[in-house]
């Protein structure tokens, strides 16, 4: 036990390190990026005042904020602030950046969640079914129907998916994340996820292609392979491979994919929140990026480096714990 | 007439293609076995001995009715006097008719060794394989390892412990020895030998002829496909003179003990095969006969060959 205890503390630390230099790489990469724009965050600021401002005030802010040092020393003073846990607060919100990310995070998580978890599922499903039926009509409809959605744009198909569900059939609200007039402490679960459903839906439909389309090409090996044809020699059928052999060869590289499709995951809930208008992360970014505000976009840029290497990270540990030539070879 | 009734296995004039795209949408039909002949009796071991390419392992798929489906088959496949049509096979295999694969790739590399012998069949054959195993003096953790943790021999036994399992009548063994030390194939086909003499009939499809010598009853010789000659395995210990078949003699003369010999050539490929007798491009006895017509199959003695000019 003590031995296990070691290797996992010793993978943890070698994760922890590698996840940290990125992030420097992220913070030093995206300040750059920000800096070259030009954006101007004293302008932004004082727009947010509402209030006319003399040039001489317009002076002392910017002497205040430092905008004039030059940028490496702006850097390490953001940095050093940024380490301290304080991300700035938000030119357009007027709160802390931090605050803003935790709860618009906690919407994202349950949106993001529930599209993943049926984008797997539908797509694990699906896969195996192309792969069992390789060439035949179910494989070939299921096939075009994966290439239609991967290639439509998420945001485009999120805004019929409005049109249709939510307009014509009112099945679905047209937006938010709990009903108009009722406040935050009053809403069900049911609500919440009454809500989540259709975003959830959209956003899952742009990842469970591509899970669909590599568990085929996966089913496929693993039907084609020498040890598949010794179970049938051994008069195992078509299912019978599927559950004993099939699966359990499959289920690895899917379960990576899973875990690995948190950027592309991250990526479609800001085009979905915006069409739902769905308070997340990612409306959130997307407000911040159109409003130039700076703080946030920093501060959601390094959140979500950390959170598509933390699914990197869970990909690569689940790979040790699940493949037994990994497992026990390292034991 | 008493051996044919005993006959478990009878294969007559079977031919395996396959359908291939040639470069564009042309389709063409690729001949990899023809007109192959071979009985199996219970109790004895035939050995199928020829080169890579020949069709061997094909031959495996053919009886366990396991071809890929761009495979046609033609001719008389008979288990038990039965003909063998795919429901029939679909029966059989695992229960009487097991195949005990080449190697450890075999085996699923993500299934436990234990579970992997048992099989799907319920309920599991749990107490006969560890009775198995420990015949085979595999330790008891076997059954938990990986096939990846396998050494060779273990696996070897582990693979034939598959085929002992399901009481199959018929074994096809397709090249169990290769890549192993004399001692292992030797360990091997021991238990081929034992099997066989418990009333089972073995299938040893090998490449290693001078073993199959040793341990099969019969030896049956192939060459692009098809069958040249089937003879007692006496025959082969005997020498080249005992022998039928140009084919097999020249394949007796190039073993590294019997003076090393090649004949010039290649075996033709399966798109490409001669029109007459398929050894006749290279055969030093050929005739214009050879190369326009196929030679029937023949008895001779206590063997069969597919020449016209053997005695």
């Amino acid at each position: 036990m003590k031995g296990t205890f070691g290797r996992l503390s010793r993978t943890f630390l070698s994760y922890g390190v590698r996840i940290l230099s990125l992030l420097l790489a992220v913070s030093i990469i995206s300040f750059v990026l920000v800096s070259a724009s030009p954006i101007d965050p004293v302008q932004q600021y004082i727009l947010g005042l509402g209030t006319a401002v003399s040039p001489e005030q317009r002076a002392e802010i910017e002497e205040y904020w430092g905008v004039n040092e030059p940028p490496v020393e702006r850097y390490f003073t953001w940095l050093g602030e940024l380490l301290k846990g304080n991300l700035g607060e938000s030119a357009l919100y007027r709160r802390p950046v931090a605050d803003i990310i935790s709860e618009r995070f906690a919407n994202s998580l349950a949106l993001m969640f529930c599209a993943w978890l049926l984008a797997g599922v539908i797509g694990f499903a699906l896969g195996c079914i192309m792969g069992i039926y390789q060439n035949q009509w179910p494989d070939k409809l299921i096939k075009k129907i994966c290439y239609l959605l991967s290639s439509v744009p998420t945001f485009w198909l999120g805004l019929v998916f409005l049109l249709v569900f939510a307009v014509i059939l009112k099945w679905f609200p047209i937006g938010f994340s709990s009903p108009i007039g009722i406040l935050s402490e009053d809403v069900s679960i049911w609500q919440r996820l009454y809500h989540l459903a259709l975003p959830a839906f959209t956003l899952s439909l742009m990842s469970f292609a591509n899970i669909a389309l590599h568990t085929r090409q996966k089913l496929i090996d693993v039907l084609n392979s020498e040890y598949v044809l010794f179970a049938r020699a051994r008069g195992e059928g078509k299912w019978t491979i599927l559950r004993r052999h099939g699966l359990r060869n499959i289920m690895l590289p899917a379960l990576t994919l899973q875990f690995a499709s948190f950027a592309e995951l991250f990526g479609g809930s800001v085009m979905a929140e915006n069409v739902f208008s769905y308070p997340g992360l990612g409306s959130a970014v997307a407000a911040a990026g159109l409003n130039s505000d700076v703080p946030l976009l920093l501060g959601v840029t390094l959140f979500s480096a950390l959170f598509v290497c933390v699914g990197n990270m869970i990909a690569n540990l689940l790979y040790g714990v699940v493949d037994p030539q990994i497992r026990e070879v390292s034991r | 007439m008493k051996q044919k009734n005993e006959t478990l296995l009878e294969i007559h004039d079977l031919s395996v293609s396959f359908r291939m795209y040639d470069g564009g949408l042309e389709q063409k039909e690729l001949q990899v076995i023809s007109d192959l002949h071979l009985t199996v009796r219970p109790g004895e071991i035939v050995a199928v001995a020829g080169s890579s390419g020949s069709g061997k392992s094909l031959l495996a798929s053919a009886i366990l009715g396991i071809l890929p489906s761009n495979a046609t088959v033609r001719g008389h496949l008979h288990y038990k006097g039965q003909q063998l049509t795919p429901e029939i096979q679909s029966r059989l295999r695992g229960r009487e008719i097991a195949l005990v694969p080449q190697s450890v790739a075999f085996l699923d590399p993500l299934m436990k060794v234990g579970k992997q012998v048992d099989g799907h069949k319920k309920p599991y054959p749990t107490e006969k394989r560890r009775g198995l195993f420990k015949r085979f003096a595999l330790p008891e953790k076997t059954e938990s390892l990986y096939p990846f943790q396998l050494s060779g021999g273990m696996a070897r036994r582990v693979l034939v412990s598959t085929a002992l399992i399901s009481d199959a009548e018929l074994i096809i063994a397709d090249e169990p020895t290769p890549g192993m030390s004399l001692d292992q194939a030797l360990e091997a086909l021991q238990m081929f030998r034992e099997m066989a003499d418990a009333g089972k009939a073995v299938i040893l499809i090998t490449h290693d002829i001078d073993l199959a010598f040793e341990f099969a009853d019969r030896v049956a010789v192939f060459y692009a496909g098809t069958t040249v000659e089937t003879a007692p395995a006496a025959d082969f210990r005997k020498g080249a003179d005992a022998l039928r078949h140009p084919y097999s003699k020249a394949l007796w003369r190039a073993l590294p003990q019997n003076g090393f010999q090649p004949i010039d050539g290649f075996q033709p490929y399966a798109g490409e095969l001669p029109k007459g007798c398929l050894f006749a491009p290279r055969c030093p006895h050929a005739t214009e006969e050879c190369r326009c017509q196929i030679p029937p199959i023949r008895e001779t003695g206590d063997g069969e060959v597919r020449c016209f000019h053997a005695s």
